[in-house]
C-alpha cells in the first residue's frame, strides 16, 4: 500500500505541490486528475524517486522510501512520450527491466514473449522502436513497464499523444491489462472521460492539494465546489448570492432560485455558484420554483435527444439543456428545475 | 520536364541527392586541397628530383610512425578521461560561473604552442610557481617536478589543447539527450552506473566516437607540442616532415612522409566510420534547460566541485599564468641587473602600440586582432555553409558517402608544411597573387575546420525525427520553409558549436598562416611569433601581452556567438 | 529566432568582404612593382623602403615565406615560374643548395668593393653577402659572479665538471642555431673528433631542446624566463637585444657571449636576383640598395645582425654590448651541403639516442 503524506514541492520558486496526501490500496487503479501544469507528472517523479520533494513523505506498507533510490523501489513508470530506448529493438526494450533483475536468459526470453502476447504484438520482437506507430509504441512502453512485475505502476498521460479512436480502444485494453495483472496503479491524465473509464477512484489535484477524492460517480454527483464541477464539465454554472435560508434562496441573473445544498449551509450574503445539469431540466412546470427562460440559439441532434442552447442574458454564457424535442430557433423557451436538481456549490475550496 | 517530375526523381534517387549536396563541398576540397597536394607530390617524386624510393631508410619511418600512433592513442585516452566527466558536468548541472568556465576551457585550443610552452613553464618549469612553492615548503634544493621535455609534458599539453573538443561535442549531445530515457532505465531497476552504461553511453556513442576521431587526428599530426614541450627525444611524423623539409631540404622524403601520414589519416577515418556504423539516433530534441540542475548536496556536489577544480587547474591555470605574467613587472631575481621594481604594469600592452624602430613589418595590435577576426568570420561563413551541405549529403543513403566522407577528413592529416608549399606552388600566381587580401588564408583555415563542423553537424542532423519534417510539410510548409522552421532551429545548438570550432581553429592556426599571411595582413599568432623569436624581456612580455589579447579576442567571439544562441531561446 | 538575429549581420559582413575583395582585385596597377621574397626574420625601416619606392617609382611587395628553409624551398620549387624578383635570406649553411638549384642570376654589384673578401663566398656573384651574425654561447653574468665561477673561454672548457649541467643547446635537426653550433664544433675538432666532444658534453649534463625559443626563454637563466641553465647557444647580438628590449633601462647587458676560438659560428646571409625576373634593372637597383650604407646601417637595429659593408657605422648599443669573436668558426658551404644530413644523423645517434 502506497501512502503519500504532506508532499511539498516548489517549481522555479513558486509552490507547485503545497500539501498532497493520499493512498493507493492493493488492486486499486487510482486516477490522478488535474489540469496541465498542476504538478501531476512531478508528483509521479517524486513517488518514483526521480525527484526529491521538499517536504512530506512517500511510504510503502508503512515504511518510508526516503532513502530508497529510484532503481530499488520496484515501481513501474510509463512516460508520456514513452521514452523507449531508441538504440534497442522492441524485445530488448521489454527485456531491460528483467535484465536489471539479473533474470536468466531463458526466463527473460519467456517473459518477453508473454508480454508481447499480452499486448498483441508477438511479431514485433525484432522491430526498431523508432519504426513503430504511436499506438504500438504505447503498448511496448506498457509491456516494458509491466515486465519486471512492479509492485506499483504509474502511467503518465499514457494516451495523451494518440488520436481519439485509438485512445478509446487502448483505454479499454489498458483496463483489461491492469485488471489482469492486478497491479495497483496511479494513472495520470487531464481527460475526465479517460479517468471515468479507467479509475476505481479519482484524485483531483488542484492548486497544489488533492481537492477531492472518491469514486467517479461520487465526484460526478457530489462535486466538492464550483471548480470541480467546471473541470468535469458537469453543466451550467450560474453565480449568485445567498439571500435566504429555509428554504435556501439564491439571487442570480436568472432570478431567485431555490437550490439544494450538501453539507454546511452557506451563510446569508455568501457568493455561491449554482449547477444546472442539462439532463435534469424538464419542460416548464407551473409549480416548480426554478424557471429558466431564454431564446433558442442552437439545437444539436444527439441521438436520444437534442442539446439546446439558450440565450438568457448578455453577461451569461449560453445555457444548455437536453430536450427530447427540438424547439424552434429564435423562440422563447422556459425550462424548470426541481430544487433538489439545482446544486448550490461554494466558489472556494 | 516539369517541376513535378524533377521532384519525383529527387525523391527516388538518394545518390543523385547526395551528389547535389556534395557538389560544392567536393569542388572546394578538390580545388583547394587535392589539387595543390597532388601537384606538389607529382613534382617532388619525379626523377627530376633524383628521388629513389628504394633508398629510403625505413627505420626513419617506422620509429616516428610508431611513436606518433602510441602518443596519439595515449593522449586521446587521457583527454577522454578528463573530457567526458567535463562534458557531463556541463550537460547536466548548473553552477555559478558555468558559462565562464565553459568559455575558458575553449581558450587553450587557440594558443600557439610557443605561448603554451611559456605558460606551462611559468607554472611547472624548473623556476615555475609550483616548483618554487614545493621547494620552499619542503626545503628542497632542486625543483622536485621535472616537467619540460618529458613524455608527460606531451600528454599533458595534448589534454590541455583537446579537452575542449570532447567537452563541446559530447556535452552538446548529452544535454540534448532525453532525460526521461534515463528516468525510464532507473525505474526499471537500473543502478546509476547501469543507466550510464546501458542508456546514456550508447546514445552518446556517435558523438563520442566523432570527438575521439577528431582528437586522435589532432594528436596524430601534433607538431609544436612534441617539438617544444616534448623536446628533441621525441619525433612524430609531422616533426620528421618538418625536419626533412625545412632543415635538411629533403623535400621528396618529406612528401613521402606526408603521403604516409595522409594514408594513416584515411585508415583511421575509415576505421572510425566502420565502428560508428549508421548509428545516428533519432531522438526527439529537447530543450537543454530541462535536464540541467544544481548538484545535490553531498557526494554529487563533491564530484562537481572536484571536476571544476580539475578543469580549472589543468586548462585554465596555465592561461592565467600567461595573462598574469603579461601584467607583472620585473621579478626580483632579475632585479639585480636593474632597478628593483615589483607590481603590476601595462607597459607591455602600451609598447604593443608603438612602432619603436619604424619597422616596415610592425604589427599594430588592433590591426592584427581585426585581421584575425575577419579571417575567422570568413572561415565561419565558408565552413558552416559547406558543412551543412556535407551533413545533408551524408544524410542520404548512398554509397558515394562511404568514399567522400573519409576524403573530407584528410585535411586534418595533411602536414601544414606540405599543404603550405602546395598552396604556394599552385596558387601563388594570378588571380590569387593579384589580390592583396590573403583569401587563401581563410580557405586553408576552412580546410582544417570543415571536418570539425561536419562531425558536429552530422549527428545533430541525424537525430531530427523525420516526423517533425513531415508534420511541417503537412501543415503546408514548402521544403525550404520546412528547413527554416524545423531543421534550422533544431540544428542551432550544433551550429553554435560548429561556429565556435571554426572561430577557434581560425584564430589559433599558425602553420599555414606563416606561408599564406601577407605581410600587410598579419594575424595575432603570427605577431606573437614575431615577438617571441627575439631576445629581450620586452619582446617576451609583448608576446605574452599579444597572447592575452588573442585570448580576449577569442573569448569575446565566443561570447557573441553564444549570445546569439541565448537570444534565440527567449 | 536565430535566423533573424544572424541574417542581417551575416549579409552585411558578406557584402563588405565581397566589396573589399573586389576592390582590391580590381585596383588598377599604377606603378611597376618589384617582389622581394624573404624569410620571417627580415625587417627593415619603413622610411627606407618608402624612399626607395619614390626614387625608383616602384612599389615593393614583400613575400615572407616562413623560416630560412621554408623560404628557400619555395624559391626552389617555383624556379620555373618565380614568385619574386629578388630573394634575400639564404645563409652559408644552405648557400650551396641554392647555387646547385641554380635559382639566381649573377650580378656583380659595384657595392661589393666595400665588402670584405671573407664574406664574398660565391665567386660567381649569384649570391651577394648582406649581413653576418655569430651564433655564440651566451652566459648569465650574474650567475657566474654570484657563484664565483670563471666563464669558460673555449669549447674544451665546457666539458669540465665545474660546468656540469650548465649548457643548453638546440637540436641541429630542428633549429638553425643548433646546426650552426654543431658546425662550429666540427670546424674545431674535425670530422673525426666532434662526436667524442659531444659525448663528453653529454656526459657533462648537456641539455638539448628543440628550438631557440625554448632554449632561450625556458632554459636560460639569463633571460626573463629565468630557467636553470646559465649558458645557452644563441646569437652574438642577443646581449645587445637584452639591453634594447629591456623592461627597465639597463646600464649593462645581463648576458654576454663567449668568444673563444671557434666557440662561435659565423652565419652570412645573402641576396640574389631570381632567375627569369622580368624586372632585372629594378632588381639590380634593389640589391644595390641593400648593400648600400643606409640599408646596411639599418640592419643591426632591425634584424640584430651585423652589416657587411665596411662603411656602415654600428649603433652605440651594438658597440657597447656585443662581443665580436676574433676567430669565428667557418666551414666551406660545399662541405656543409655534402655532409649536413650525415652529421646530424650521427649527432642524434651520439647525443639523443644514448
Amino acid at each position: 500500500m502506497l501512502t503519500i503524506e504532506h508532499i511539498q514541492k516548489n517549481y522555479e520558486g513558486k509552490p507547485l505541490l503545497k500539501d498532497v496526501s493520499f493512498q493507493v490500496d492493493e488492486d486499486e487503479t487510482v486516477c490522478l486528475l488535474g489540469p496541465s501544469g498542476s504538478g501531476k507528472s512531478t508528483l509521479l517523479r517524486i513517488i518514483a524517486g526521480l525527484e526529491d520533494a521538499e517536504g512530506g513523505e512517500v511510504a510503502w506498507n508503512g515504511v518510508s522510501l526516503a532513502d530508497i533510490p529510484a532503481h530499488q523501489r520496484q515501481f513501474g513508470l510509463m512516460f508520456q512520450d514513452y521514452a523507449l530506448f531508441p538504440h534497442r529493438n522492441v524485445a530488448e526494450n521489454i527485456a531491460f527491466g528483467l535484465r536489471m533483475q539479473n533474470r536468466s536468459q531463458e526466463q527473460i526470453r519467456r517473459e518477453v514473449q508473454k508480454a508481447l502476447q499480452t499486448i498483441n504484438m508477438a511479431d514485433f520482437a525484432n522491430r526498431k522502436v523508432t519504426e513503430l506507430s504511436g499506438g504500438e509504441q504505447q503498448r511496448v512502453a506498457l509491456a516494458r513497464a509491466l515486465a519486471p512485475e512492479p509492485r506499483l505502476l504509474m502511467l503518465d498521460e499514457p494516451l495523451g499523444a494518440l488520436d481519439r479512436t485509438l485512445r478509446e480502444q487502448l483505454s479499454r485494453e489498458l483496463r483489461r491489462i491492469l485488471h489482469q495483472t492486478k497491479v495497483p496503479a496511479i494513472y495520470v491524465t487531464h481527460d475526465q472521460e479517460e479517468a471515468f473509464a479507467i479509475a476505481d477512484r479519482l484524485l483531483l489535484l488542484h492548486d497544489g492539494v488533492i481537492l477531492q477524492s472518491g469514486k467517479p460517480q461520487e465526484i460526478y454527483y457530489h462535486p466538492h465546489n464550483r471548480w470541480v464541477a467546471e473541470f468535469f464539465g458537469l453543466g451550467n454554472l450560474v453565480p449568485g448570492e445567498v439571500i435566504g435560508h429555509t428554504p435556501l434562496k439564491v439571487n442570480t441573473a436568472l432570478g431567485h432560485i431555490q437550490p439544494a445544498c450538501e453539507g454546511k449551509t452557506p451563510d446569508l450574503g455568501q457568493k455561491v455558484s449554482l449547477l444546472f445539469r442539462p439532463t435534469q431540466a424538464c419542460q416548464s412546470q407551473a409549480d416548480c420554483p426554478n424557471q429558466v427562460t431564454g431564446r433558442v440559439m442552437d439545437r444539436v441532434f444527439q441521438g436520444e435527444n437534442y442539446l439546446v442552447s439558450l440565450h438568457i442574458h448578455d453577461q451569461l454564457p449560453p445555457f444548455t439543456v437536453n430536450l427530447p424535442d427540438p424547439p424552434a430557433l429564435g423562440n422563447e423557451l422556459t425550462v424548470s428545475y426541481q430544487p433538489e436538481d439545482v446544486l448550490c456549490l461554494r466558489n472556494g475550496a | 520536364m516539369n517541376m513535378k517530375s524533377i521532384l519525383l526523381i529527387w525523391r527516388q534517387k538518394p545518390t543523385l541527392r547526395a551528389i547535389v549536396f556534395w557538389l560544392l563541398p567536393a569542388a572546394f576540397l578538390g580545388f583547394f586541397f587535392y589539387q595543390p597536394l597532388l601537384v606538389l607530390f607529382n613534382l617532388l617524386i619525379s626523377p627530376r628530383w633524383g628521388f629513389n624510393l628504394a633508398e629510403l631508410d625505413l627505420n626513419r619511418i617506422w620509429k616516428p610512425l610508431w611513436f606518433t600512433t602510441g602518443q596519439a592513442a595515449l593522449s586521446t585516452l587521457l583527454t577522454m578521461l578528463i573530457g567526458l566527466p567535463g562534458a557531463w558536468l556541463f550537460a547536466r548541472f548548473t553552477f555559478p560561473g558555468k558559462r565562464a568556465l565553459k568559455m575558458l576551457t575553449t581558450l587553450p585550443f587557440i594558443l600557439p604552442t610557443v605561448v603554451v610552452a611559456a605558460g606551462f613553464n611559468a607554472l611547472l618549469g624548473p623556476r615555475g610557481w609550483v616548483n618554487l612553492g614545493l621547494m620552499s615548503m619542503f626545503n628542497l634544493s632542486s625543483p622536485p617536478i621535472q616537467f619540460l621535455n618529458t613524455f608527460g609534458a606531451i600528454l599533458t599539453a595534448h589534454v590541455f589543447y583537446n579537452t575542449t573538443i570532447i567537452i563541446r561535442v559530447v556535452s552538446n549531445a548529452w544535454a540534448q539527450q532525453n532525460i526521461r530515457l534515463q528516468h525510464a532505465a532507473k525505474v526499471l531497476g537500473a543502478t546509476p552506473w547501469q543507466t550510464f552504461r546501458e542508456v546514456t553511453l550508447p546514445l552518446l556513442r556517435p558523438s563520442i566516437l566523432a570527438s575521439v576521431l577528431l582528437v586522435f587526428l589532432f594528436n596524430f599530426t601534433s607538431f609544436g607540442v612534441v617539438l617544444m614541450l616534448g623536446g628533441p627525444q621525441f619525433a612524430t611524423l609531422e616533426v620528421e616532415i618538418y625536419t626533412q623539409a625545412l632543415h635538411l631540404l629533403n623535400l621528396p622524403v618529406a612528401s613521402v612522409l606526408s603521403i604516409l601520414q595522409l594514408i594513416c589519416t584515411l585508415l583511421i577515418t575509415i576505421t572510425h566510420n566502420k565502428l560508428a556504423g549508421q548509428q545516428s539516433m533519432v531522438i526527439t530534441p529537447r530543450s537543454q534547460v530541462l535536464g540541467t540542475r544544481r548538484p545535490k548536496k553531498g557526494f554529487e556536489r563533491f564530484v562537481v566541485i572536484l571536476l571544476v577544480i580539475t578543469l580549472f587547474s589543468l586548462l585554465i591555470s596555465p592561461l592565467a599564468a600567461l595573462a598574469l605574467r603579461s601584467v607583472v613587472k620585473l621579478e626580483p631575481s632579475r632585479g639585480e641587473r636593474g632597478e628593483i621594481s615589483q607590481g603590476l604594469t601595462l607597459q607591455f600592452y602600451r609598447e604593443l602600440g608603438v612602432n619603436r624602430r619604424d619597422s616596415l613589418f610592425y604589427v599594430p595590435p588592433i590591426a592584427a586582432a581585426r585581421n584575425s577576426f575577419i579571417f575567422a568570420l570568413i572561415t565561419i561563413l565558408i565552413t558552416i555553409s559547406l558543412g551543412l551541405l556535407v551533413a545533408y549529403g551524408l544524410q542520404q543513403p548512398s554509397h558515394i558517402n562511404k568514399i567522400l566522407d573519409p576524403l573530407l577528413m584528410l585535411p586534418l592529416g595533411a602536414s601544414a608544411i606540405t599543404l603550405g608549399l602546395g598552396f604556394v606552388i599552385v596558387f601563388n600566381r594570378p588571380p590569387f597573387s593579384n589580390i592583396s587580401f590573403p583569401v587563401l588564408l581563410p580557405i586553408a583555415h576552412s580546410l582544417v575546420a570543415l571536418p570539425f563542423i561536419v562531425r558536429t553537424l552530422t549527428p545533430a542532423l541525424g537525430s531530427i525525427p523525420r516526423s517533425l519534417r513531415n508534420a511541417a510539410r503537412a501543415l503546408g510548409a514548402s521544403p525550404l520553409r520546412t528547413w527554416r522552421e524545423v531543421d534550422l532551429p533544431l540544428l542551432s545548438p550544433a551550429i553554435i558549436v560548429s561556429t565556435i570550432f571554426a572561430l577557434t581553429i581560425s584564430l589559433g592556426e599558425f602553420g599555414a598562416s606563416t606561408f599564406l599571411a601577407k605581410p600587410a595582413y598579419p594575424t595575432l599568432p603570427v605577431a606573437i611569433y614575431r615577438y617571441i623569436s627575439q631576445p629581450g624581456a620586452m619582446n617576451y612580455g609583448q608576446a605574452l601581452a599579444m597572447s592575452t589579447l588573442l585570448m580576449l579576442v577569442c573569448a569575446s567571439g565566443i561570447f557573441i556567438i553564444e549570445r546569439i544562441q541565448s537570444d534565440d531561446k527567449e | 529566432m536565430l535566423r533573424k538575429q544572424i541574417r542581417k549581420p551575416i549579409l552585411a559582413v558578406s557584402a563588405f568582404l565581397l566589396l573589399t575583395l573586389m576592390m582590391s582585385a580590381c585596383a588598377p596597377k599604377q606603378a611597376p612593382s618589384l617582389t622581394v621574397m624573404t624569410h620571417d626574420s627580415f625587417a627593415v625601416s619603413e622610411s627606407l623602403i618608402a624612399q626607395f619606392e619614390t626614387e625608383h617609382g616602384v612599389t615593393i611587395n614583400f613575400v615572407r615565406g616562413g623560416d630560412t628553409g621554408s623560404a628557400l624551398n619555395q624559391a626552389i620549387l617555383t624556379r620555373e615560374a618565380p614568385l619574386a624578383d629578388v630573394f634575400y635570406g639564404v645563409d652559408n649553411t644552405f648557400l650551396t643548395r641554392a647555387l646547385e638549384e641554380d635559382i639566381f642570376e649573377p650580378y656583380e654589384s659595384p657595392h661589393l668593393a666595400l665588402i670584405p673578401q671573407e664574406f664574398q663566398i660565391d665567386p660567381t656573384f649569384r649570391a651577394l653577402p648582406v649581413d653576418y651574425g655569430d651564433v655564440c654561447i651566451n652566459y648569465d653574468k650574474a650567475f657566474f659572479t654570484a657563484n664565483n665561477l670563471t666563464v669558460p673561454n673555449s669549447l674544451e672548457a665546457l666539458t669540465q665538471p665545474e660546468y656540469a649541467g650548465m649548457l643548453v643547446t638546440e637540436n641541429p635537426a630542428t633549429s638553425s642555431p643548433g646546426l650552426a653550433f654543431l658546425i662550429a664544433t666540427i670546424a674545431h675538432f674535425g670530422e673525426d673528433g666532434y662526436l667524442d666532444y659531444w659525448s663528453a658534453l653529454s656526459n657533462n649534463g648537456l641539455v638539448v631542446v628543440s628550438d631557440w625559443e625554448t632554449a632561450y626563454y625556458t632554459n636560460f637563466s639569463g633571460s626573463t624566463g629565468q630557467g636553470a641553465q646559465p649558458m645557452v647557444v644563441s646569437y652574438g647580438s642577443s646581449p645587445a637585444a637584452e639591453v634594447i628590449f629591456a623592461e627597465v633601462e639597463l646600464e649593462e647587458a645581463p648576458t654576454a657571449s663567449i668568444i673563444g676560438p671557434n666557440t662561435c659560428y659565423r652565419q652570412i646571409e645573402f641576396v640574389g636576383i631570381l632567375k627569369g625576373t622580368p624586372n632585372r634593372e629594378l632588381a639590380e637597383a634593389f640589391v644595390d640598395f641593400m648593400l648600400d650604407v643606409p640599408f646596411q646601417e639599418d640592419i643591426p637595429m632591425q634584424m640584430f645582425v651585423f652589416p657587411v659593408n665596411q662603411e656602415a657605422d654600428l649603433p652605440q648599443a651594438f658597440i657597447d654590448h656585443t662581443q665580436v669573436p676574433e676567430q669565428p668558426a667557418t666551414l666551406s658551404p660545399d662541405l656543409i651541403e655534402q655532409h649536413r644530413e650525415g652529421w646530424i644523423q650521427d649527432w642524434i645517434a651520439t647525443v639523443l639516442d644514448r
